[in-house]
């Protein structure tokens, strides 16, 4: 694996940053010490209006829970991603982000002009600071993903947050089947109970994907993900998605 | 939470008969309650809201979901804003389960959930792009077309991480009332689907009432 590694970078715990992912390449996070949680976006660079949906991906797979075989989609019916590899078995999608005022009343304040670059950042703010650098703001948030994190219901549909779900050395694999401008944190999950803000770092790595061959994983665990991958085949042919006849 | 209103339709100051397949765009006022009512039954009403006097904070479904610990909006529910704000509350409710995880449908999910085929069906985003396009006063955009509030819509969520599409448990002549803890922009979509049970393959009117 390693040698296929194109890129290779560790984000910190409480950090932000973004990058365009392009198809055809996957993305590997790793939970260095355990305990992470990375907020995630997605966006269509050439037309930001194409954005993930979060209601779009789970109701077509007829899930709550991310892993392996599922696919994320955007509100316009194509693919972003596929989770080829996962070692974890469950990725939250439902839990939102931490904004200022849940992070100071979970882990109280730790200023700049304190701090320096210690000072807590919290999920909203270090969404809005990357949207922002690609024209984008307030409006253009959505639901996000937690990756890392899981949180569950029981049978009245009380949420809770699985405490040490994610060991040291934790893994998944993003495969991008469009280009995909990814905004990511790894701020605390909101529903985090640690009694410290959580600092927990990941490494990403940017690999070449394989080709997608026709048994795949994720275009078969589904049939809505077969049509999906025919939605992203029309776009990549320039043909949009209003198109199907062709 | 099942909760009976003690509001008298003919004390409410607005009424309107929102057919099958249209929207409902309307401002509703701080301290005003508004009811939605299941005319025929089983008919879902996909809906959001936004500040009235600035759009870019509207519901947030997960900030909703989140602090209030439960997967599921019913009476006494609370719901946030994209800013943690109180927007609404569920003061009403008759029905005692409404889905706000499964979104709303549109053309292109349409074609991944049924068939590539699908996609001319009519599709509550559809009807939110009319009706951002025919109300420019309001200002809304396909931006402002965010994770909406199915009422009436009954998704299971299972424990192993399952989602599950129920029978509606609404029947004819329940509702849902809010009271509005601000001043309030309210997007319906009368949900037009065919092609699963949301609306018991049948999409019929819902009435919107408003109380001062």
């Amino acid at each position: 694996m390693t040698t296929n590694v194109l890129y290779e970078d560790t984000l910190p715990g409480g950090r932000h940053w973004s990058l365009l992912m392009r198809k055809g390449h996957v993305l590997r996070l790793t939970d260095l010490n355990g305990g992470a949680n990375v907020g995630m976006l997605f966006y269509n660079p050439s037309m930001p209006l194409e954005r993930i949906n979060i209601p779009d991906t789970l109701k077509c797979q007829h899930t709550f829970k991310l892993t392996a075989g599922h696919c994320i989609y955007s509100d316009m019916g194509r693919i972003f991603c596929s989770i080829t590899e996962d070692s974890l078995g469950w990725h939250d999608a439902v839990g939102g982000t931490c904004n200022r005022a849940l992070v100071e009343r979970k882990w109280g304040k730790r200023t700049f002009q304190d701090y320096r670059n210690d000072y807590y950042r919290n999920g909203m703010d270090s969404f809005l600071i990357n949207l922002a650098k690609y024209g984008l703001g307030k409006k253009d948030l959505a639901a996000n993903l937690n990756l890392f994190s899981k949180i569950v219901t029981d049978s009245e549909g009380n949420l809770s947050f699985v405490e040490n779900y994610s060991t040291a050395g934790s893994q998944i694999a993003l495969r991008f089947e469009m280009d995909t401008l990814v905004i990511m944190h790894t701020c605390p999950h909101p529903m985090n109970t640690a009694s410290e803000y959580p600092l927990a770092p990941i490494k990403y790595q940017i690999e070449p994907a394989a080709t997608v061959q026709d048994d795949d994983l994720c275009m078969n665990s589904r049939p809505e993900n077969r049509r999906g991958f025919m939605n992203n085949t029309l776009f990549n042919l320039g043909c949009g998605d209003h198109c199907h006849d062709h | 939470m099942i909760i009976e209103s003690k509001l008298q339709a003919d004390d409410a100051v607005y009424r309107e008969v929102v057919k099958a397949g249209d929207y409902w765009l309307h401002k509703v006022k701080n301290g005003q309650t508004f009811r939605i009512l299941d005319l025929e039954g089983n008919q879902a009403a996909d809906t959001l809201f936004f500040n009235a006097n600035d759009t870019s904070e509207r519901y947030s479904a997960m900030d909703t979901l989140r602090e209030q610990g439960n997967v599921y909006l019913t009476g006494g529910s609370k719901l946030l804003s994209s800013q943690g704000n109180l927007m609404l509350e569920i003061v009403a409710d008759t029905c005692g389960r409404h889905d706000t995880l499964g979104g709303a449908c549109a053309t292109e999910s349409n074609t991944v959930r049924y068939a590539l085929e699908k996609k001319c069906m009519h599709a509550c985003r559809d009807s939110w792009m009319l009706a951002v396009a025919e109300n420019p006063e309001f200002g809304l955009t396909k931006q402002d077309i965010t994770h909406n509030i199915n009422f009436f819509m009954n998704v299971p969520v299972t424990p192993e991480g399952g989602l599950t599409f129920a029978d509606g448990i609404s029947a004819p002549g329940k509702y849902v009332e809010l009271r509005a803890c601000m001043d309030v922009l309210v997007l319906i979509s009368n949900c037009p689907q065919l092609n699963n049970p949301c609306n018991a393959y049948n999409p019929t009117p819902v009435e919107v009432l408003i109380w001062d």
